[in-house]
């Protein structure tokens, strides 16, 4: 018997070791795109991080250029006894002018000096109207003063132009390129950190542009934010967990809820227009409307968050609690909210940066308007970081597109430091 | 008086309420051996009084609040000249919002006529009036509500009970808020979508094949107001959607399966998190992304091989899409491929099966449905999607599923529809809410569907 079946399983052993050796090629093929599908993935978050980046990291150094302001009081136009007032109209932007003709004396045509003039921000003349109003003693004098450079100046001091490209193809001209390296040789343009990113509202001039209004704005709505979603969300989860009882108005909120989590943020703008806004004709534009808004969007995430870190806590503790007597509420106000607090802060910092990042349901409640001033309480119209990236994304011009992406990295910034927090809550509550 | 001051007064009134009730009930008990003999403890009956005085006056605050600008308003538009009252809405709410802005001194009265004038003086006079009398009246409601409280205040009276009912009705009642919220969904979107249908045929509206709103020049010339096709949208978003999916599904599955099946745990504890950053990125992060680098880049890429790409071309917004549901789909994927029992894993590899083997032809299969409810999740999220269209797909109607030419989506056209100037009641801003309303249900039943498969599936292995 066993010679006869010698031949035939070593053919088959064979065809065996064959086929094994196909399936094994296949095994090796399969991990490979495994690896590669988390490689793809890894690939898009460094391409997306890197290019935000490298657009983004100039827009943090601002550049200046060193003038001979001669504070002529004849030029401005002022008295002697002039008053604050006349002070503050006086004709600060015809001094720059000058200045920088005299720098220049060659320039001559009307539309040379159009370029020369614009080598310097637009802002300029606001810096010296505020140098004088400070001290009144420098008319008459003559100062060296660093005036902020205009954003396509800038952008050239900055090296993101080449000189040797086409004049055609850039927005600094070749008579400009000249007398910015005239400048820089004679030493007189710097780059600084750039303050007015953090310290200005929103501007139609890429170098006077800052994210304040914005940041303000979105801690306002952020605010309300959390002023109303974390105490509904928790006590609709503590209500769920501990108190529901098992009946259909339970399952119905229950699906609510659920379903809530994954409808598109654009309808709750569209909730918030119709109903905050139309019906209950609360303020356009105000982060109370917003915060309103992202409050209910967010509500499903908390409360879904707390209810498992209600869940999570031991049951030993409620009995020990109800044992001793304890009502059922204060067995969980007294015992199981502080134990599962970590989770439910996490659940509502998780909540919170989602909010952060949103924009869509805020541009149906007008959160996009052009607003210079600084929000000072929850009804004043402002805007939100996200959308203030909306906004100056839209913008044609080179300077906006770098302080796009630096405000993005604030942005981001900020939803990192946010759950980093979360994080560490969650490991700490992982540890008890 | 202002709103936070009243709120302020009725704190207060709250907190006086409690050390009354407190003390009322000790001296209640005086001369029946103290705290003793009460059925709860001194500070619930505190509680009591403050939750009484607290509550009824804060339900009038919020309905004063929230009806005093609309009943106002009517009462000053009301008095108003017929020349006035005669015009169409929109203007009528123009001269009435200067009105109201010179009455907040946000202007000055050169801006406005004598008429105006007059008339937010009075406006004013009856917000200083209404607001004397919304404190009052809030006062007032606290004081009674408190005052019912201490009456009842007895040894035998169960404070701590009534107090912890009105606690459980409040924290019903905020958990009910969510159906309230899906309730105000429907009903905002579906009340101004049937005005939307009244003036637009639904069926023009569902089956139309043009998409192009903005040609509502004149106002007499509602009927012939540019047409209101949703098909090219709904095939746009559908595209979009679908180039997202071909991104994300196979990338998202695979990362799922290698992590789960094949990494080891340290690896998998540094990854997953990592690719999780993806779903934290703001979607406007990623429409910049899509509108200033990967469009320009799809489009010289196409161009230098000799096709013609749109500039704003779906493949673009799709891609970046994709990539954003990445995460979504691997999570979700990989709770699905845990919930399968190990002891199918085993029987498979005992049989001398490979790794592979055992994943394509046993896990797979088995994690199906719930793979298939968890990219309906993924679908329902790439049609409710926002910012990446509205900042890097078009914004004509091209009914086309070539995924190189510019297509535009539901969520592109009710931004554009609602943002900026709008007057109410054209069928162009009602139309966003008729879109809002598909959108809506489109994304319900997906949720709903997903869910129920998800759920069917857990249960089969639970």
């Amino acid at each position: 018997m066993n010679s006869t079946n010698e031949p035939r399983r070593s053919t088959s052993s064979a065809a065996i070791q064959a086929s094994l050796k196909r399936r094994y090629a296949r095994e090796r093929r399969f991990q490979w795109y495994g690896r590669l599908a988390v490689l793809t993935g890894f690939v898009f978050l460094f391409i997306l991080l890197a290019d935000i980046v490298s657009k983004g990291y100039p827009a943090f150094t601002q550049q200046y250029i060193m003038v001979e302001v001669d504070f002529d009081k004849e030029q401005l136009g002022l008295a002697a006894d002039a008053t604050a007032e006349q002070i503050a109209d006086a004709d600060y932007l015809g001094l720059i002018k000058r200045s920088l003709r005299e720098m220049f004396p060659e320039v001559t045509s009307r539309s040379e000096k159009k370029q020369l003039y614009r080598l310097v921000s637009m802002g300029a003349e606001y810096q010296l109207r505020d140098m004088v109003m400070d001290d009144p003693g420098l008319l008459g004098q003559t100062r060296e003063i660093w005036l902020q450079a205009h954003s396509e100046a800038g952008s050239y001091l900055k090296g993101q132009v080449a000189a040797d490209s086409d004049q055609a193809d850039r927005k600094v001209k070749d008579q400009q390129v000249l007398w910015l390296d005239q400048l820089r040789a004679a030493g007189r343009t710097e780059s600084r950190f750039n303050t007015t990113f953090f310290t200005a509202g929103d501007s139609r001039e890429p170098e006077m542009a800052g994210i304040k209004v914005a940041l303000y704005g979105s801690f306002f709505t952020l605010l309300v934010t959390f002023f109303i979603a974390f105490p509904i969300g928790v006590s609709a989860a503590v209500y769920l967990e501990e108190f529901a009882p098992r009946n259909r108005l339970t399952d119905l909120i229950e699906i609510n809820i659920n379903n809530l989590a994954a409808v598109p943020s654009i309808v709750f703008g569209l909730l918030g227009l119709a109903v905050f806004i139309n019906f209950f004709e609360l303020p356009r534009s105000a982060p109370l409307v917003g915060g309103i808004v992202l409050s209910l969007m967010t509500l499903p995430t908390i409360i879904i968050t707390s209810r498992a870190a209600i869940q999570s806590v031991s049951p030993s503790i409620r009995e020990a609690a109800l044992g001793v007597g304890a009502s059922k509420l204060q067995t969980v106000f007294h015992h199981v909210l502080p134990v599962a607090m970590p989770g439910i802060l996490t659940g509502s910092i998780i909540g919170m940066a989602q909010a952060l990042g949103e924009s869509a349901p805020l541009l149906m409640i007008g959160m996009v308007a052009f607003i210079m001033d600084a929000p000072t309480g929850i009804t004043d119209p402002a805007t939100v970081l996200p959308v203030q990236i909306y906004l100056w994304a839209d913008s044609p011009e080179r300077g906006f597109t770098e302080k796009t992406s630096a405000a993005i990295m604030v942005l981001m910034g900020f939803l990192i430091v946010m759950n980093a927090l979360a994080i560490y809550l969650r490991k700490r509550f992982e540890l008890k | 008086m202002d709103t936070p001051t009243v709120f302020l007064l009725l704190i207060v009134l709250s907190i006086a309420g409690f050390f009354l009730g407190r003390r009322r009930s000790r001296t209640v008990v005086a001369g029946e051996g103290g705290a003793r003999a009460l059925h709860s403890l001194p500070k619930h009956y505190g509680y009591m009084a403050a939750l009484w005085a607290l509550l009824p006056a804060l339900g009038l605050l919020l309905l004063w609040m929230l009806f005093e600008t609309s009943i106002l308003a009517n009462i000053v538009i009301g008095e108003l000249p017929a020349s006035v009252q005669q015009l169409p809405e929109s203007e009528r709410g123009l001269y009435f919002n200067q009105v109201v802005s010179y009455a907040r001194g946000a202007v000055d009265a050169s801006q406005l006529s004598d008429v105006q004038v007059a008339a937010a003086e009075h406006y004013r006079e009856l917000l200083a009036a209404s607001g004397k009398l919304k404190a009052l009246l809030v006062a007032l409601m606290a004081v009674i509500g408190g005052l019912l409280a201490l009456r009842r205040i007895a040894p035998a009276l169960r404070a701590r009970n009534h107090v912890e009912n009105i606690f459980k009705w409040m924290l019903f009642a905020c958990s009910f808020l969510a159906v309230l919220t899906t309730l105000g969904i429907v009903l905002s979107v579906l009340f101004e979508a049937i005005r939307f249908f009244q003036k637009i045929p639904a069926t023009d509206f569902l089956f139309g094949l043009e998409w192009s709103p903005q040609m509502a020049i004149r106002p007499d010339q509602v009927a012939a107001s540019g047409s209101f096709g949703f098909v090219p949208l709904f095939v746009g978003t559908l595209l979009i959607s679908a180039v997202a999916m071909v991104i994300a599904v196979p990338v998202g599955l695979m990362s799922a399966i290698y992590l789960s099946e094949y990494a080891t745990r340290r690896f998998r504890s540094v990854t997953k998190p990592v690719l999780e950053i993806l779903a934290g990125v703001p979607t406007v992060v990623y429409g910049f992304f899509a509108a200033l680098t990967v469009a320009p880049f799809v489009r010289e890429l196409g161009e230098s091989m000799g096709l013609s790409v749109a500039s704003e071309s779906a493949l673009a917004a799709g891609l970046v899409m994709g990539i954003m549901i990445i995460p979504f789909v691997m999570s979700l994927s990989d709770d699905i491929i845990n919930a399968v029992p190990d002891t199918m894993r085993e029987a498979s590899l005992g049989m001398g099966a490979t790794m592979n083997e055992t994943i394509r032809k046993v896990l797979l299969p088995a994690a199906l449905p719930g793979i298939v409810g968890g990219i309906l999740l993924a679908v329902s999220r790439a049609i409710g999607e926002t910012m990446i269209v509205v900042m890097a797909a078009g914004l004509s109607a091209k009914l086309t599923i070539n995924p190189l030419e510019a297509v535009t989506t539901i969520t592109v056209q009710i931004v554009t529809l609602l943002v900026g100037d709008q007057e109410f009641d054209s069928p162009k801003t009602l139309a966003a809410f008729a879109l809002g309303l598909v959108l809506f249900f489109v994304t319900l039943l997906l949720n709903v569907i997903a869910l129920y498969v998800v759920r069917k599936y857990r249960e089969q292995y639970e």
